[in-house]
């Protein structure tokens, strides 16, 4: 097949799967907070079944809520897009834009499968892989800042200034956190990575490799303006934060970037700590049911690490704007250098496979 | 079709370069910086320097620049008032942009092709140049930077206990 052909194909499947993703993980999150806050969560909005008996359809029940995702992008796109008076139009435009495109654009360099019919999976796979999904990534503070700052109020300002404050601290404490791993690969190339995993063992086996795991996850929950770290949009303290005046699509687009971030989020951690697409068992490669068993592994731990997020959300309180500023400057961030020396200490005394 | 994208990509950064100094609003020129950052990692995408182009991203756009914005939306800066031109200013403006472009053709005649060492995969050969060739320079950079931080943090102080 013409190599472009199979490059839009994978590029529209990712898309696609992510926003599939995107959609029902806001379901999950809203069931599962209903879930540990002991409510009942979205249960009306249910995909109906239908059996034909006797020349005519009958409905015999409906999937639980599973129809709420549709129903929710269907009122985001009707409602009216009201753009305040007082909003600088160009940047207030281009925020969501500029939240939404990083977004999507980091899965360029994510291996979500070895390969189908010979085709690897992924969709580009250079070999300055994990550096390039980060300086993408950092590019979606752009849109959080600029909506803030373009909405011209007072708490969408402070929503943003916030933002850029605890995006750029923790996207070091981020970088560093996985410098070790790379370290004992030899190379930053995401499918590499993947590679030695599946010769070795997973690197989170390897205790020296533990407290590097522990600073990502902390960090990427940061990143992705979670709790407890979800400071930029608290509700009590700022009506919402930077997207306080935003309606609509526009609104959406804010809210789903949130959720394709973590589920990047998610992503980058099963390939760098979990194995990516690898389960012991399972064949390393193989015919067509192999490379497809290899996404479906995948994309489960990539929910399964997505339900965690979701998880932490509802569980732990959210934290003090200078607790979250001490806690990654002033531990993560020499625990992260710590772990560096660790990890190399581990490399020279020959304890790291390679 | 390397040609056109080197074409591309200067005329572009030139242009948004440009505009970062002539627009009046601080937030546009900041956001041309930035755009100015991306046709520049373009550039060394071209060059087939994917590692520079990437840490010019990263580093640039992705932080540096974002502190810019961060400051500049603090200091909540009105529209830049229009100046009676001064040919003082201007003159010495062309002054030192023709002894800085002098100097750059002179570091330029006197640098070695890279592409002509055979270097590949960027990441090792910087990384091996940092820390074999250039290790002094590098460790004197990265003091240089230790001392510059030390003597924000000394400065921002108001009374030193």
């Amino acid at each position: 097949m013409d190599p472009i052909l199979i490059h839009l194909i994978k590029i529209v499947g990712v898309v696609g799967v992510l926003l599939f993703i995107c959609a029902y993980i806001v379901l999950a999150e809203r069931r599962i907070c209903a879930f540990i806050q002991d409510r009942l969560g979205p249960n009306r909005v249910g995909i109906p079944i239908w059996i034909r008996k006797d020349g005519r359809a009958i409905q015999i029940g409906a999937c639980w809520a599973l129809g709420q995702p549709i129903i929710d992008a269907l009122k985001a796109i009707l409602k009216e897009d009201f753009v305040p008076g007082h909003v600088n139009k160009f940047y207030f435009w281009l925020g969501p834009m500029l939240v939404m495109a990083p977004a999507l654009m980091v899965w360029a360099a994510i291996p979500f499968g070895s390969t189908l019919c010979g085709v690897p999976m992924i969709v580009a796979d250079i070999n300055v892989g994990i550096l390039f999904v980060f300086a993408i990534a950092s590019l979606g503070v752009y849109g959080i800042v600029l909506g803030g700052w373009a909405s011209n109020s007072k708490y969408p300002f402070l929503g943003g200034v916030r933002s850029s404050a605890q995006l750029i601290s923790y996207e070091l404490c981020l970088g560093l956190s996985v410098i070790p791993l790379f370290m004992q690969v030899g190379s930053l190339r995401l499918t590499e990575v993947v590679r030695w995993q599946t010769e070795h063992l997973w690197l989170i086996c390897y205790p020296w490799n533990w407290l590097p795991a522990i600073i990502y996850v902390a960090s990427s929950f940061a990143e992705t303006n979670r709790a407890p770290f979800d400071l930029p949009e608290a509700e009590q303290e700022l009506a919402g934060g930077y997207n306080t005046e935003y309606s609509s699509m526009k609104f959406a687009m804010f809210f789903l970037a949130e959720y394709a971030n973590m589920i990047t989020a998610s992503a980058l951690l099963a390939v760098l700590f979990l194995g990516g697409w690898h389960l012991p068992f399972v064949p390393v490669s193989g015919g067509i049911a192999v490379g497809i068993a290899h996404i479906c592994i995948f994309l489960a731990k990539v929910c399964a690490l997505a339900l965690v997020f979701i998880w932490v959300r509802w569980t732990v309180p959210r934290v003090r704007y200078d607790q979250l500023m001490g806690l990654g400057w002033k531990v993560f961030l020499p625990l992260a250098l710590v772990s560096i020396l660790i990890a190399g200490l581990a490399i020279v005394a020959g304890w790291s496979p390679s | 079709m390397h040609d056109q994208l080197f074409w591309f990509f200067s005329i572009a950064m030139l242009l948004s370069g440009l505009l970062v100094i002539l627009s009046r609003n601080p937030v546009n020129s900041a956001m041309f910086l930035v755009l100015a950052m991306f046709f520049m990692a373009g550039l060394f995408v071209v060059l087939e320097a994917y590692f520079l182009a990437i840490i010019q991203v990263l580093v640039y756009a992705g932080a540096v620049m974002v502190l810019f914005l961060f400051v500049i939306m603090f200091l909540d800066l009105k529209s830049e008032q229009r100046r009676r031109f001064r040919i003082l200013s201007f003159g010495g403006g062309i002054v030192v942009a023709a002894a800085f472009l002098v100097k750059v053709h002179d570091v330029v005649e006197d640098m070695p092709l890279v592409a002509a060492k055979g270097v590949v995969g960027t990441t090792e050969a910087v990384g091996r140049l940092l820390f074999t060739h250039y290790l002094l320079p590098f460790e004197v950079t990265s003091v240089l930077l230790l001392v510059a931080m030390i003597g924000v943090v000394l400065l921002s102080k108001r009374d030193l206990k």
